[in-house]
């Protein structure tokens, strides 16, 4: 095996743990991420876990890029591999020159190393059978004890880790001073019986700002909470479920009335998907901003009643965390394959409106604004997340709320106007925007009252299967649709230095990744301009950035390109500029993946020129 | 004549609730149902129980799913909501309505299709969960709207239209209805308006899970020899327990019987129900025993109607989640969002 000189660097290198699921690692691991961010050094970790509750391989993650690269790089150059069923596949996912670290308590042979990595025993065992008699205490605190470690291996302020334990023990106090003193164990075992620091340090720097550690779906669900959701219904799904546990949360904390102590909003878990967006129909027909959190086989069993909710005009908010499919796929692996099946959700001619984050502060201010959407658009609108921003905390932008924010709650008549004698036809385009007005149950008397149904109707509400008015109201949905495009989020677009004939167009997580991938493509001479897709329908500058450049490359992470797909059959363009570049193993995309791909492809170019027939 | 548009005009003197409103004003459309159909006179008995329960016309929410019996929340209460949504969900897109608006009447309307098939795990779970609703299945057997296919309530043995006897077991909703909480059950037929008229009235004002199963022959496809479901078999079978009058809070007891055979209840909104118990032995305050009697009878092939089980406290689902008195959808962003400073404790806590 080639040797390869020990890889040395500063706030730039990936460390990963190899864990078993059930062993408690997550929350030492967790700790250690967050220690380097409070040492003010960016860090961008991610949970690659099984769909399983004890027994099973997991990893953690953790990019530590002071450049503040925080999509996943690719390749592991310090593995802490404590996972006795995966340690031969985790020494073989090293860097040349990359450093393991492993529990040295029964000697190895020889020939499961690597002659071109740095081999750091730590006898955990040994010392945590020597520290502790109980069988579960041994375990927890191995965890702490490696973190330990790694704070003298990699040159870490330790104080950083002891504030962080007594932060995280607050209010159970009587577990700070055992945890302290584990981590002091392996870091006293590295100092006093290896070489450290390693050549991988962390140092302080002041890179992080000001900004928040955060997971999507607890972002997402705070967005629900300032959105004005009252009614959340639900049904367990991986990888959603922390969304409406998060609401649950946010809710008990800022939503109790403090006279009364009484609930200023509803939860259900629901039967089943069906119910839970069944009575998020419900409860937005009847005037309460009402969400539901699921994926993506939540949205297949919901699609009937997406269906009525668009055609009968019912606002709803559904967050959909995507996850690797079809069928029940990859459940704890991340993928933006539900694009097809929420933007034409339901038989017959659908369409809806979806919001696009690509962090967990834009999962929060979307999640919010989905609300006015629906209200105003009277329809259902689709929050996508993906597993990675829902379920890995990001290092992102700190949420903000502007207090003088009224919430828009659409085209409603009142009781007042009803008693004036305005019109009332519950699908009467007054305005021209295809915006019908409509009444809450109970506001009249005598006026207002309609029959919502998901047969075809004329435009006073009225039951009817003829030919001109299905097609006047079909054609009204079609106007409400186009004038969603201007109220949905933009995209951004950024030009790059240098003129260029290509673009990509990109959406969701692979931002990090692109931002990043950039770099690289442009530290390769090629030049190209970015868009970032934030919703659907597009805004007409999608349409205009893809006429203004030759080709426009497309990265997404599901196999068929379903971006791609919508923006040709929506925007009309030839499918042969739009090149898709696609990564759909499950893991999230690398800078390292998006960069080869579009180097590649330009690479080519510069060979042979591809000449666009219009 | 369901071609002819519902005349307007109507007699002066037609009597006046409390509220000043006529029976008219409680109407819908013209029925679009077959002449005869037993969903028809349950529309007239809800009419007539929102009539007399002086309810303001707008303030029920009519919330139905799919079949001819869903079709009739359009013939009734014509200046409330309804919202005629998917088959077998009826109860979803309710609950989501009551949690809205807890101070709307929910009347849920279904069928024995929409109920007992596609439906039924809604059905279970509105129950278990105590939504505060009156759920009516008006249940005839058949699927009607499809000409004639066996429901799940149709009873084993019993002969369709075209001579098919049904093999399967059937599914009895107020068995159901009885072991999965809810806290008023009854079963009625919708021949018999002096039953049903008093036993919806008593569900309106009963603050919980109501079901009343109602027996409604279906004139097109099972109305024949053979059929359990048949007006008929029904009226020869009907094994009343009780009789109901029902009395506001605000009307004097006013009961002519013999005092022996009446049983006065209760509920929690002050309202009375004087029940003239017809069988001696039965207690409408005793779960495990309706569910006994129920079998004991149907065993005999008897049809068991009446109030056959009330809980006067009940608790709804609003009471379970602790919401506020003020209904959710009138809370503002001042209630609601918890603004900027609020925003900043959490970002300081995620540092």
């Amino acid at each position: 095996m080639p040797t390869a000189t020990p890889l040395s660097r500063v706030n730039d290198f990936v460390i990963r743990f190899a864990n078993v699921n059930g062993s408690g690692s997550a929350s030492a691991n967790e700790m250690f991420a967050r220690a380097i961010m409070r040492m003010g050094v960016p860090v961008a970790p991610r949970n690659i876990f099984p769909s399983n509750i004890q027994g099973l391989p997991t990893w953690y993650e953790v990019r530590i890029s002071e450049e503040g690269h925080m999509g996943a790089r690719g390749g592991t150059d310090f593995m802490v591999a404590m996972n006795p069923q995966t340690f031969d596949k985790d020494i073989a996912a090293i860097e040349p020159g990359g450093y393991l670290f492993y529990d040295s308590t029964k000697p190895l042979p020889k020939a499961k190393f690597r002659e071109d990595i740095t081999v750091i025993g730590v006898p955990l065992t040994a010392i945590c059978n020597r520290e502790y008699t109980d069988a579960r205490q041994r375990q927890l605190f191995k965890n702490i004890i490696y973190v330990g470690a790694l704070t003298a291996l990699l040159d870490m302020d330790v104080k950083v880790v002891e504030q962080l334990i007594g932060e995280q023990y607050k209010g159970k106090d009587r577990l700070i001073e055992p945890n302290v003193k584990a981590l002091h164990i392996g870091r006293d075992y590295v100092t006093l019986n290896l070489e450290h620091p390693i050549g991988l340090r962390v140092r302080k720097a002041d890179k992080v700002g000001n900004r928040i550690f955060v997971e999507g779906n607890s972002a997402a669900a705070l967005g629900a909470v300032y959105g004005g959701a009252t009614v959340c219904a639900w049904y367990p799904i991986t990888p959603s479920s922390s969304v409406a546990e998060a609401f649950t949360r946010h809710c008990a904390k800022l939503r109790v009335d403090t006279e009364t102590g009484k609930a200023k909003y509803a939860i259900v878990q629901a039967e089943d998907e069906l119910a839970s967006i069944g009575m998020v129909i419900g409860a937005g027909w009847n005037g309460a901003r009402s969400f539901t959190a699921t994926s993506g086989p939540g949205i297949s069993l919901m699609q009937e009643f997406i269906g009525l909710a668009y055609f009968a005009e019912i606002p709803g908010v559904l967050i959909n965390v995507q996850r690797a499919g079809p069928s029940t796929g990859m459940p704890t692996r991340t993928q933006q394959c539900d694009l097809i099946s929420c933007a034409y959700a339901s038989h017959g001619d659908t369409k809806h409106v979806l919001l696009l984050p690509e962090d967990p502060t834009e999962s929060f201010e979307f999640s919010a604004q989905a609300f006015d959407l629906a209200d105003r658009l009277q329809t259902p609108i689709f929050v996508m997340l993906d597993l990675d921003i829902g379920m890995n905390h990001h290092l992102c932008r700190p949420f903000a709320w502007d207090d003088a924010r009224v919430y828009d709650r659409g085209k409603v008549m009142t009781a007042e106007e009803l008693e004036a004698g305005k019109d009332f036809g519950r699908y009467l385009d007054v305005d021209g925007d295809g915006i019908p007005f409509r009444t809450y149950p109970g506001t009249h008397p005598t006026r207002g009252a309609f029959f919502t149904r998901g047969t075809s109707r004329d435009r006073y509400a009225r039951y009817t299967e003829e030919g001109a008015p299905y097609v006047d109201n079909m054609q009204r949905l079609l106007r409400k649709f186009d004038t969603s495009k201007d109220l949905v989020p933009r995209p951004l677009i950024a030009h790059s230095a240098k003129p260029t004939k290509y673009g990509v167009i990109y959406f969701g997580s692979t931002s990090p990744s692109m931002d990043e991938a950039i770099a690289m493509i442009e530290a390769k001479g090629h030049a190209l301009d970015r868009m970032r897709v934030r919703a659907f329908p597009f805004h007409s500058s999608v349409n205009s950035f893809v006429a203004d450049h030759d080709f426009v490359f497309v990265v997404e992470q599901n196999r068929d390109g379903q971006m791609r797909s919508i923006i040709v059959n929506e925007c009309g363009i030839d499918p042969v500029r739009l090149v898709p570049i696609l990564h759909y193993d499950g893991t999230p995309i690398t800078a390292r993946f998006i960069a080869q791909a579009i180097g590649d492809h330009l690479d080519a170019l510069k060979v042979t020129p591809l000449r666009v027939v219009s | 004549m369901t071609y002819l548009a519902k005349p307007k005009f109507h007699h002066p003197g037609l009597p006046k609730n409390t509220l000043g409103y006529t029976h008219r004003d409680y109407e819908g459309a013209v029925s679009t149902l077959c002449a005869g159909c037993g969903h028809d006179s349950i529309t007239a008995s809800i009419i007539q129980a929102c009539f007399e329960l002086a309810i303001e016309p707008h303030k029920v929410a009519k919330i139905s799913g799919i079949g001819c019996s869903s079709k009739t929340p359009t013939y009734f209460l014509g200046n409330s909501h309804g919202f005629n949504s998917v088959h077998g969900r009826m109860p979803s897109v309710l609950t989501g309505a009551n949690l809205a608006n807890r101070d709307l009447i929910y009347l849920g309307v279904s069928g024995d299709g929409d109920s007992a098939s596609i439906g039924l795990g809604q059905f279970a779970h509105c129950l278990r969960r105590g939504v505060n609703m009156v759920y009516i299945v008006e249940n005839n057997g058949v699927y009607g709207l499809t000409k004639g296919q066996f429901s799940a309530t149709a009873d084993r043995g019993s002969k369709s239209k075209r001579g098919v006897i049904n093999t399967d077991n059937s599914i009895d909703l107020v068995a159901m209805a009885l072991q999965l909480g809810a806290t008023f059950v009854a079963r009625s037929f919708s021949g018999d308006k002096q039953q049903l008229v008093p036993i919806i009235k008593a569900a309106i004002a009963h603050q919980g899970a109501a079901f009343i199963d109602v027996i409604s022959p279906c004139v097109a496809f099972n109305n024949h020899a053979g059929s359990t479901k048949s007006f008929d078999f029904v009226r020869e079978h009907n094994e009343a327990v009780n009789r109901l009058d029902f009395m506001s809070s605000r009307m004097p007891i006013e009961v002519k019987q013999d005092p022996g055979t009446v049983e006065i209840v209760e509920q929690h909104d002050g309202s009375r129900l004087a029940l003239r118990k017809l069988a001696a032995d039965y207690d409408v305050h005793d779960r495990t025993a309706a569910l006994g009697f129920l079998q004991q009878h149907a065993a005999k092939g008897q049809i068991v109607t009446g109030l056959l089980y009330v809980d006067d406290e009940p608790e709804d689902l609003h009471a379970h989640l602790r919401t506020t008195d003020a209904p959710l959808n009138t809370l503002s962003e001042k209630q609601l969002c918890p603004g900027q400073a609020a925003l900043d404790k959490i970002n300081a806590s995620l540092r």
